[in-house]
């Protein structure tokens, strides 16, 4: 067991708080740049789609986990992204103004949709939304002239400075460094004064308000930031699969998207490339399992859907922290290994609020 | 008469989304939480009768009961087992389950061999008929649909309004503690309430089935309700059917008068333009909070 005796400000900010963060997040930094050499194709692809899902993971937790505004339209923001990227390298534009374009663009749109939310709140919120979503959704489908319609459109591999990330390889690196970027960011945030503000509204906004945090300015930046993440994980999406249609960015991925984040683990920077992590890595666990099951259940299309359902449903009753959570839990019982108790993170019992009278 | 005809198929259609709705608001109103599920119990809903018919050999009325039946169980089931544990969690984590509870269902009818990755037709036994009333045609699905759907309006009221459950009901939903109190069993309460919205959801899933046919994603009409549960105010009884037909006529209209792509998102606008201007719906309780 590890103490940390803080004696100074600096060292309650400082992002690794001892020498461990140093030597394991350096670890995993030195992985993460070994891995194209380590890695076949398909992994590598596999991993890529990690970083970007967990850069649009970032961009819904900052919601979602630390604002407590819960979006089920995300998928739009990613679609915004994504379009605005394959029209402006269409055009010509470098990789990196077209990128701040799609971050900008997105956050305009996410400055739009959180307007309403200044007025509703919960599952008003939700259902606002997943209203845009849908609308965003029609208007890819249906604006051929600019998007293609639901013919899709085709993006280039993205160039900076004149060098093509055409192999996936160099691909992966820009998408890391851009991960690392995203994730830096958010950490520095969520420690200034701004990313204080949002976990104090996410707590309570009443108690938010009495401490002089304007809810108006912090939830609409709120909704700001995180679709410029998203937009930038939607930008790489589309680079990463060269052809984009309306149906990628629909109701299904903002789920899907929202589940990654809950079983992740709200609340925790880790639980967005946790939940990444599950939702790329799910799918391939399955189509292993299928070998072991009857062929009735294993070649089935709604074996995928039924296992995201029931570990969601056994994620939120049993794990509400989600995989950074348990892994808290198992990093506590090795720490104090022979002392342990059951019952150490217990939750207490809180009664039914009605939400009619907040 | 083009105008009253689009107007008739769609209250029809908004039959089916205030019904949807009606499961919303039933949950919501008795336990404060969003059944993001609702849709899917519509498509088990249906699923069951088209079992129940076509590989029992039920005949059509002994089939819906069955479904009823079924679904009423299935959501005493749902809330004894995932929903109950969690009472008293954030809002958001009982959606997400509810949303999880909506997957759950889709992929284990999807896994059914040979049956749920199909389209099925459900037998009605008043199928293809039609009404002509001058130049107005009415399909006898749509009439069916609004009939059945005033008849179980009726019936609801007359059971909140009448029966010791549905006043039991009642009471839970305004201040659950103070229903404690009093002497009620809330949680039973809050399983009857899932039992019936399940059986809602089975009749409205039996109804929808001769217009769409029956396939595993049809549940997604459920996100169709939601407009509709938030137009009619989504603490509402009434509210609900009324915003569905709201939303059904619109849908209706503008199919036809507004450029093509507008149908399918008229739905979603009306709910932004209702949440922006009147976030309480059409019938929503205005509830000021107390200190």
């Amino acid at each position: 067991m590890r103490f940390i005796f803080k004696t100074s400000y600096q060292q309650d900010i400082r992002l690794a708080k001892h020498g461990g963060h140093r030597f394991w997040y350096g670890l995993l930094l030195l992985g993460l740049l070994a891995a194209p050499a380590l890695l076949p194709e398909y992994w590598l692809a596999q991993l890529t789609f990690v970083l970007i899902y967990g850069i649009a993971g970032l961009g819904l937790m900052l919601l979602a986990g630390f604002t407590g505004q819960f979006s089920l339209g995300h998928a739009a923001f990613l679609g915004v992204g994504a379009y605005t990227q394959a029209l402006l390298t269409a055009m010509g534009w470098p990789f990196l103004l077209s990128l701040s374009c799609a971050a900008l663009l997105s956050a305009a749109v996410g400055i739009v949709v959180g307007l309403p939310a200044l007025r509703v709140k919960g599952i008003y919120l939700a259902i606002a939304t997943l209203a845009f979503g849908f609308i965003v959704e029609e208007i890819f489908a249906r604006w051929e002239s600019v998007t293609g319609g639901n013919k899709g459109i085709f993006l280039q591999p993205p160039q900076v400075m004149g060098y093509a990330f055409e192999s996936s390889q160099a691909f992966y690196f820009l998408c890391l460094v851009i991960a690392i970027v995203c994730t830096l960011a958010i950490l520095n945030l969520l420690r200034a004064p701004t990313g204080r503000a949002f976990v104090a509204i996410r707590d309570s906004e009443i108690s938010a308000q009495s401490m002089g945090i304007h809810l108006a300015y912090y939830k609409t930046l709120s909704f700001a930031l995180s679709a410029a993440l998203a937009g930038i994980a939607g930008a790489l999406y589309g680079h990463k699969l060269q052809f984009i249609t309306p149906e990628q960015f629909d109701i299904v991925q903002s789920i899907d998207l929202l589940l990654m984040i809950v079983i992740g683990g709200l609340g925790s920077v880790h639980g967005a490339f946790l939940g990444a992590m599950f939702l790329i890595f799910m799918p391939q666990l399955i189509s292993l399992s299928k070998d072991w099951l009857p062929d009735s259940i294993g070649q089935s299309p709604g074996l995928q859907t039924f296992v995201y359902g029931a570990v969601l449903i056994v994620f939120v009753m049993f794990e509400p922290l989600g995989i950074y959570g348990r892994w808290i839990k198992v990093r506590a019982w090795l720490q104090l290994f022979p002392f342990y108790r059951r019952g150490m993170f217990r939750r207490q019992k809180s009664f039914q609020k009605s939400e009619r009278l907040r | 008469m083009q105008f009253v005809q689009l107007l008739i198929s769609g209250v029809a259609q908004g039959c089916i989304y205030g019904l949807i709705a009606l499961g919303f608001v039933l949950i919501y109103k008795a336990t404060e939480i969003v059944s993001f599920a609702q849709g899917e119990f519509m498509m088990v809903g249906a699923f069951i009768g088209v079992a129940a018919m076509s590989f029992l050999g039920f005949p059509f009325w002994l089939a819906v009961i069955a479904a009823m039946a079924a679904m009423g169980l299935l959501g005493l089931l749902l809330e004894r087992v995932v929903i109950r544990p969690v009472l008293g969690q954030p809002a958001f984590s009982i959606v997400m389950l509810t949303i999880g509870i909506g997957y759950l269902l889709r992929g284990l009818v999807t896994m059914i061999p040979g049956m749920g990755t199909e389209t099925h037709t459900l037998e009605v036994p008043y199928k293809d008929a039609t009404l002509q009333w001058g130049s107005l045609v009415v399909g006898s699905e749509q009439i069916a649909v609004i009939l059945t759907t005033v008849l179980l309006c009726a019936l609801l009221f007359a059971m909140f309004r009448y029966t010791r459950l549905g006043v039991a009901m009642q009471a839970a939903s305004q201040n659950q503690l103070a229903a404690y109190y009093m002497g009620i069993p809330v949680q039973r309460i809050n399983g009857m309430v899932w039992a019936l919205a399940g059986m809602v959801a089975a009749i409205a899933g039996l109804l929808l089935a001769p217009i769409t046919f029956v396939h595993a994603n049809m549940g997604f009409i459920g996100l169709k309700a939601f407009p509709a549960a938030v137009v009619g105010g989504f603490g509402s009884l009434p509210g609900a059917i009324v915003g569905g037909l709201v939303i059904g006529s619109i849908e209706s209209l503008s199919g036809f008068y507004l450029p093509e792509g507008f149908k399918d998102v008229a739905a979603y606008v009306v709910v932004l333009i209702m949440l922006m201007v009147r976030p309480n719906g059409l019938f929503g309780e205005r509830l000021v909070k107390k200190v």
